[in-house]
């Protein structure tokens, strides 16, 4: 399977292989292919295909039976504004490439380092790579400037984790030191073929007739940056498209709402209604011309090409489909476009949804998906940065049986200040209790040991720039909060080496002899150090997670561990990740004995790891507890309230993150998702397929509302039963849960649960949780989250929110809206998607109304003009119907119209519910409008037919003429449906006001301008309605007339809907009117009082090698220099969001730093 | 659509033009605008359909069209209306004089009498037909005498000369002379004097039809190059001799047939009875009436009717009894449709509206 074969240095032996070059490609046209390819992409929209046929059918003079500037105008520019979006688009994607193509890179040519421009970099030649610099293309790392060959990069645009990682190259190439070595450096590398999996690589390396395995370890993918490392030599492997990064960016697909899809399939419904009616009246056209046209030759001869009935037939279907192609005028799409862009703009004009803090405001990146937003019933959220703010605080602690940190829930306390009495304190670090600090003053031993081992027992770097001016660079933001916590109540660690940690205790500096560190890993969940202090005494220190560090307490700790586990618990109930902290006193002799142990694990080859838990084990026993820690990961704003009034608005939410499962739990419960009322949390956690399996079934035969997907039990069932259950799974469980045989098992599992999280899952597995519920359930789905790893979920989602205003801007960049916090998302689904919805509904059930009701009168004179495709109307009539006459009401109607306040959608959460079951526009409702469309054209022929074949003016000419009937019906129509939307519209604001009396106003206006005599005498053949308005609008009989249709075309609706609003009204009819009753629906933040671990490292295994090894002694010196790149370098940020929203490019990709 | 996703970002952030004006001071915050239409909050009225508003509205509905309906019925009632079927006298295609006797209309009103002619299965509303015509020509336009539109045809040119006026529909003029005349008592014939100006829409006569030529009133030299339909016994210029203000194009004759019925059966006015002047006797006295066809008009092929229609007018025109029908029916069904509604309100009816939310 290793297929692919690189020479370094060798470009003529690479070239055979045609690899792919180093250049990127992500623009769709030039300035040549421009008008062709976007003409022909844009004719594959069947929409604008249609309309083009039914264009070139009215050129046909014997078919056409409407002029061909009625089709023409709205398409043309319906085409050209698409062609100018696309053409935008475009440029901007040449620009990004251009840029990326032409950036410089160091490219070791013939032993001299010399400039190229990435595209022209080749695979097998060997770059040079600086601090700070982009990779460009995927290396194996040679050597680098640091020792043993290490170098750090950050992996954010990759897989959104914004800590370091360290890669090693080999130990024979890192000797490579030199440019010139490196030059004759012709080893042969033999891997993979590309592929898109982030985090594996599989290879060999032939050089000098050895063998060298290659791992992941050793590569530097395009996409990540050079952190903390001078320079670094690689040798490339993969370019261009062949990169993981641009293998991971696939197609991205266009989102659709599934209103659109509806409407699509409806289209294509009246589509086959429309050749209904034309095969309907081409059979009568038939009949007529036989039995009638045939004799009537004499008056009407046939046309020159029709010589028999059939042939007649034929052309008078396709005139029929001309003149009824109305049902499905061009207009739909517009309208609902601009329909959905003023949503748009009123998600981004909210100021609830903008955030003060970071200065941004909510924004629809996507103009496209706003009705979908009223339709979510699944949410899948990222943790850190969307629930959490990925800030950790020290809370609270339990030292020796005392809980410190409790007032600060009972009043406003002020926080402690630390300054004045510790020069070296942190500023930003809040604490509430001054007992705590009045207990370090006093001296108590416990709190200074408790606080001790915190300033000890870690592996953060310090800096200090200057004196008293500390900066820490935690791997973890637990323990940075911990170290600064002890920092701040005179326990200050100050620096490390290799084998010593020097601390100011209380203002005296202490120097440690760091024997050794224990380190963390997850199966041990603790970790330990073992120190000499200044005195000698040894002493190892160890903080873990309780239940851990329970089980290896001296059994004298009992009474202390009892009280300390009901503080735990307390702290567990708040949502806070606890610790436990305890050391223990060594003997000289206990180390020495201990030490050899220890030395003789670590120097083993096989089974190292094993050898050395076990000696980490033996010494991590008979601890004395100290107490325990209570760190808070700080929830972004109101996340617990949200989640209470979405999972009220029935909708579920899975969290997806990479966090460890304790981390994810932890969150799970603080944010409320998790309760303790729940009667049993699964939790799948197997490694193999087998295990996976059993723990799902399990879970399966437990949960007694395992239902099947295709039959959604109704939601109130659902709720009653689902309330109590909740499944944790594994990214390792659920690589084997998403298997095909077994995913259904895990779906119905999971969506049986109340609460879904899944946690250390990558990006693709993201993505494919989501695409599994979209696929099997049928339903919305939306996926939030900030960071890159999330990159893949939101571009799957049917609708992707990113968390703005932070660090990174991928997520924002790839997704559909974004705004700055998860709170915001209550709103843009309760309020405005709910209303997006609403009016999208309303729109096309009015739409589909009015122009059934405009066509079909067509149908109906087809039968009393002999089938002869005579429309009833005045061309400009047809024309101007739907633009002008009936387009601004139903308009404003979609974009202002409210059917109750926004806090009242708030309050009551069960308002979103029609949304998800799809109730305000299914096929049902469309098949009422259709309905209502038809009946009313009935009366809109027939009334007028019934009055006007006998009456006569009162100066006896008769009014039966055509210019008159047709003037009738159509002011007729008019008035019917200016009325219908007098009646669909609930919120009348001025401007609907404005726009339904103005579009009467217009049409009577355009009407005697029409068939005034000026036009006339200017265009005899075009306007030959001379006069018609005056004549028949001033005659009684004809109000009489409209007056009566509209009143049988109305009273029904009225009394159809007054009866449903009596009998069955829903909730929002009653909601419009009462206030808000007390919002007593979001009471559920009980507090409960279950035992759970809360064991938190955010951590790595592995630091404290590094530590004591003093490989990594440069990383602090070099952690200022990332921060301060990383500023820099937001201003791109800034300007990339300002040229995006400048070209608001809504529906079409964004191009993204990042994977699909 | 491919869209492998790259975004330019520069490693070097040095660059000092940064976004807008620069310097932290002057970051514009970007919090939207307060205004009510921005935060949707335009004050708006909701109109709510209660049983307050929706059942009065169907009783007025119902209060309103009956009278109205009565109204119209009686008045429809009152209008005299005479209607003459032609007999099946002609079978070909030849001038027929048809001499028929009939027991006029015993009307004692004193207004005018209006005379129809009616066609049925006349498909003067077929598409073919609609369009096969020249308004321009019909406005006096010369261009478009000597040439006249495509939507002619084939009525556009016969013997290399255009047809004026040309199109099918002023080819199929209705050509049929219809005479009245009073049969007195002592058996002499006395003709009934027919007005037949004043029988078109005013627009038409005076804006849209125009002779071409401007004042030439010698038509038959403005329309010298032009043939006459082919249906035609004679040619445009002689449709009225006796009166220059009635000849060629804007005959008034011609001008009503030139106004296309929206429907195959249809009546057009043909001439006007007008009332006497000394308003004592009726315009048509109680008596017998013989009416004279001359009979040019062939319909028998296509299985046409004829008929000739007297009729008086009221303020709503002719007689329509459809009309006051409808209004009646619809009244009463809006008002029993209140009533029911009301019952239904009222056993049924969640008048309090107090569905509380399934929490």
């Amino acid at each position: 399977t290793f297929c692919k074969r690189v020479r370094a240095n060798d470009r003529e032996y690479n070239e055979k292989f045609q690899y792919a070059s180093n250049c990127i490609m992500t623009s769709k046209y030039n300035i040549i292919t421009f008008l062709a390819v976007n003409l022909f992409e844009q004719f594959q929209e069947v929409a604008n295909t249609y309309f083009l046929f039914l264009l070139i059918l009215q050129l046909i003079p014997q078919i056409s039976s409407l002029s061909w500037f009625t089709t023409i105008v709205p398409l043309v520019l319906v085409l050209s504004i698409t062609a100018v979006k696309d053409a935008t688009d475009d440029y901007f994607r040449h620009k990004s490439d251009n840029q990326v193509n032409n950036r410089q890179s160091q490219v070791l040519i013939g032993g001299i380092l010399q400039k190229e421009k990435w595209m022209n970099v080749r695979v097998g030649d060997i770059i040079k790579l600086e601090n700070n610099q982009f990779v460009a293309a995927d290396l194996l790392l040679l050597s680098s400037s640091e020792p043993h060959g290490l170098c750090y990069i950050e992996t954010a645009e990759l897989d959104g984790e914004t800590n370091m990682k360290v890669r090693q190259s080999l130990s024979v190439t890192s000797e490579l030191g030199d440019p010139n070595n490196l030059a004759q450096f012709d080893g042969e590398v033999v891997c993979e073929p590309p592929n898109n999996k982030l985090d594996r690589f599989c290879g060999t390396l032939y050089w000098k007739d050895c063998k060298y395995p290659l791992s992941n370890q050793n590569m530097l993918l395009r996409g990540c940056v050079l952190r903390n490392t001078e320079s670094c030599y690689g040798l490339v492997i993969f370019a261009g498209p062949d990169t993981k990064l641009m293998q991971n960016s696939g197609r991205t697909k266009f989102k659709r709402t599934s209103i659109d899809r509806l409407m699509n399939t409806l289209v294509l419904w009246i589509f086959g209604f429309l050749v209904c009616m034309g095969v309907i009246l081409a059979i009568g056209n038939a009949v007529w011309e036989k039995e009638v046209g045939a004799l009537f030759q004499s008056f009407l001869p046939w046309d020159p090409p029709v010589d028999n009935f059939l042939f007649s037939a034929f052309l008078s279907f396709w005139s029929y489909v001309i003149i009824l192609n109305t049902v499905v005028p061009i207009s739909l799409y517009v309208s609902v476009e601009v329909i959905r862009l003023g949503h748009s703009y009123f998600i981004n004009w909210d100021r609830r949804m903008f955030c003060s803090r970071s200065n941004t405001a909510a924004e629809a990146r996507t103009t496209t998906l706003n009705e979908e937003l009223g339709q979510v019933e699944y949410i899948f959220s990222d943790k850190t940065g969307t629930l959490t703010q990925n800030i950790m605080t020290f809370n609270k602690c339990s030292i020796n049986g005392h809980t410190y940190g409790e007032e600060q829930h009972m009043a406003r306390v002020q926080a402690l200040d630390f300054s004045a009495w510790n020069p070296l304190a942190a500023r930003d670090f809040c604490f509430y209790d001054q007992s705590l600090l009045d207990a370090v003053m006093e001296g108590e031993p416990a709190v200074h040991e408790f606080f001790r081992v915190l300033s000890l027992c870690h592996t953060v770097m310090s800096e200090e720039k200057s004196e008293g001016e500390l900066l820490y660079k935690a791997q973890s933001p637990d323990e940075g909060a911990l170290v600064t916590a002890a920092r701040n109540f005179g326990f200050v660690f100050r620096s490390r080496t290799p084998g010593t940690v020097t601390t100011q205790e209380l203002g005296k500096a202490v120097t440690y002899t760091l024997l050794a560190i224990l380190d963390f890993n997850n199966i041990r969940k603790r970790m330990s150090v073992i120190v000499r202090n200044p005195e000698g005494r040894i002493r190892l220190y160890c903080k873990g997670a309780d239940t851990v560090l329970f089980e290896r307490l001296h059994s004298c700790n009992h009474e202390l561990m009892n009280v300390t586990s009901d503080h735990l618990n307390e702290y567990a109930g708040d949502g806070l990740r606890t610790l436990a902290v305890a050391y223990r006193d060594l003997s000289e002799e206990q180390w020495e004995e201990w030490s050899e142990h220890f030395r003789g694990a670590d120097k083993a080859t096989d089974c190292r790891d094993d050898r050395l838990a076990a000696a980490y084990e033996e010494i991590e026993q008979y601890m004395m507890l100290l107490g325990a820690t209570a760190i808070e990961d700080k929830l972004q704003e109101g996340v617990p309230e949200t989640i209470a009034i979405l999972s009220l608005a029935n909708i579920k939410i899975w969290v997806l993150t990479g966090d460890k499962q304790e981390t994810a739990v932890n969150i799970g419960y603080s944010c409320k998702m998790l309760t303790d009322d729940m009667t049993e949390i699964f939790i799948v956690n197997g490694h193999t397929v087998q295990s996976v399996r059993e723990e799902l079934r399990y879970n399966g035969d437990v949960c007694p509302s395992k239902c099947p997907p295709s039959q959604a039990p109704p939601p109130s069932l659902l709720e009653s039963i689902s309330g109590e259950f909740a499944l944790i799974i594994s990214g390792h469980s659920l690589a084997h849960a998403l298997e095909a045989d077994m995913e259904r098992e895990f779906l119905e599992t999971a969506c049986a649960c109340r609460a879904v999280i899944c946690c250390r899952v990558t990006p693709l597995q993201k993505a494919l949780v989501v695409e599994l519920v979209k696929r099997h359930k049928k339903a919305v789905t939306l996926a939030i989250g900030d960071g890159a790893n999330d990159v893949s979920m939101i571009k799957t989602a049917h609708i992707g929110v990113g968390i703005s205003g932070q660090e990174g801007i991928q997520a924002v960049l790839a997704s559909d809206y974004s705004f700055s916090q998860f709170r915001f998302l209550q709103r843009l689904l309760l309020v405005h998607g709910r209303w997006s919805y609403l009016r999208m509904c309303r729109f096309l059930c009015y739409f589909f109304y009015k122009n059934f009701a405009f066509t079909m009168v067509h149908f109906w004179f087809g039968f009393f003009c002999g089938f002869s495709a005579q429309t009833v109307y005045d061309q400009y009539f047809i024309t101007l119907y739907n633009i002008v006459y009936t387009s601004l009401p139903v308009l404003a109607m979609g974009i202002f119209d409210q059917d109750v306040p926004e806090q009242r959608s708030l309050e009551y959460p069960k308002l979103y519910e029609p949304g998800q079951l799809n109730l305000l526009f299914n096929k049902r409702e469309f098949f009422i409008c259709i309905a209502q469309g038809i009946y009313t054209s009935v009366v809109l022929f027939f009334i007028p037919y019934g009055v006007l074949s006998h009456a006569t003016q009162s100066n006896g000419v008769p009014l039966a003429d055509y210019q008159t009937f047709a003037v009738t019906t159509a002011t007729a129509l008019v008035i019917v449906v200016s009325v219908q939307i007098a009646l669909d519209t609930g919120y009348w604001t001025a401007i609907n006001h404005f726009f339904i009396w103005g579009s009467l106003g217009t049409y009577f206006t355009i009407l005697f301008a029409m068939h005034s005599s000026i036009l006339f005498n200017i265009f005899p053949k075009q306007f030959h309605f001379l006069g018609s308005a005056h004549n028949t609008l001033g005659q009684p009989v004809v109000w009489l007339t409209i007056a009566l249709a509209t009143v049988i075309c109305i009273a029904p609706v009225l009394a159809f809907r007054f009866l449903k609003l009596d009998l069955k009204p829903q909730l929002s009819d009653t909601k419009k009117r009462k206030p808000g009753a007390s919002g007593s629906t979001l009471g559920r933040l009980g507090r409960g009082g279950s035992r759970r671990s809360g064991y938190a490292f955010a951590h790595q295994e592995g630091f404290g090698e590094l530590i004591t090894s003093g490989k990594n002694m440069r990383l602090s010196s070099l952690a200022l220099a990332t921060f301060a790149s990383r500023h820099s370098s937001s201003w791109i940020d800034t300007l990339q969001k300002v040229i995006l929203n400048s070209f608001n490019i809504s529906q079409y990709t964004v191009f993204t730093f990042f994977m699909n | 659509m491919m869209a492998s996703s790259y975004n330019a970002k520069d490693e070097d952030g040095h660059h000092p033009g940064s976004v807008g004006s620069g310097g932290p001071g002057a970051v514009k915050s970007k919090k939207p605008d307060n205004t009510a239409f921005k935060q949707q909050r335009l004050p708006a009225w909701q109109p709510i359909l209660t049983a307050g508003t929706v059942l009065p509205a169907f009783f007025m509905i119902g209060l309103i069209f009956i009278p109205i309906g009565i109204g119209l019925l009686v008045t429809s009632n009152n209008i005299k209306e005479f209607e003459v079927r032609a007999v099946a006298i002609a079978t070909s295609y030849c001038v027929i004089r048809a001499l028929c006797s009939y027991t006029a209309p015993r009307t004692k009103d004193f207004s005018n009498v209006f005379m129809y002619y009616g066609l049925s299965n006349f498909y003067q509303n077929h598409r073919r037909y609609v369009k096969s015509r020249d308004d321009s020509q019909l406005n006096g336009d010369k261009s478009s005498l000597l040439n006249p539109s495509k939507e002619c045809e084939p009525y556009r040119t016969s013997d290399k000369k255009s047809i004026a006026p040309c199109g099918a529909i002023a080819n199929s003029l209705f050509n049929d002379t219809l005479e009245l005349f009073y049969i007195h008592p002592n058996g002499s014939r006395i003709a009934i004097h027919l007005v037949k100006t004043g029988i078109a829409w005013w627009t038409d006569k005076h804006v849209k039809f125009r002779n071409p030529g401007e004042n030439n009133n010698n038509l038959s030299i403005v329309f010298q190059d032009t043939s006459k339909p082919v249906n035609w016994r004679k040619p445009v210029y002689e449709l009225d001799p006796s009166d220059p203000d009635n000849n060629g194009f804007i005959n008034e004759d011609f001008i009503v047939w030139m106004r296309t019925a929206a429907l195959p059966t249809f009546r057009k006015l043909y001439r006007i009875i007008q009332k006497k002047k000394d308003n004592m006797t009726p315009t048509l006295p109680p008596g017998n009436y013989s009416l004279e066809v001359i009979y040019n008009y062939p319909v028998r092929s296509f299985d046409g009717r004829k008929r000739m229609i007297l009729s008086t007018i009221s303020w709503m025109g002719g007689k329509n009894p459809f009309l006051g029908i409808a209004y009646i029916t619809v009244g009463s069904v809006c008002f029993f449709l209140g009533v029911v509604l009301l019952i239904i309100h009222h056993k049924y009816g969640n008048r309090n509206n107090n569905a509380d939310i399934p929490n």
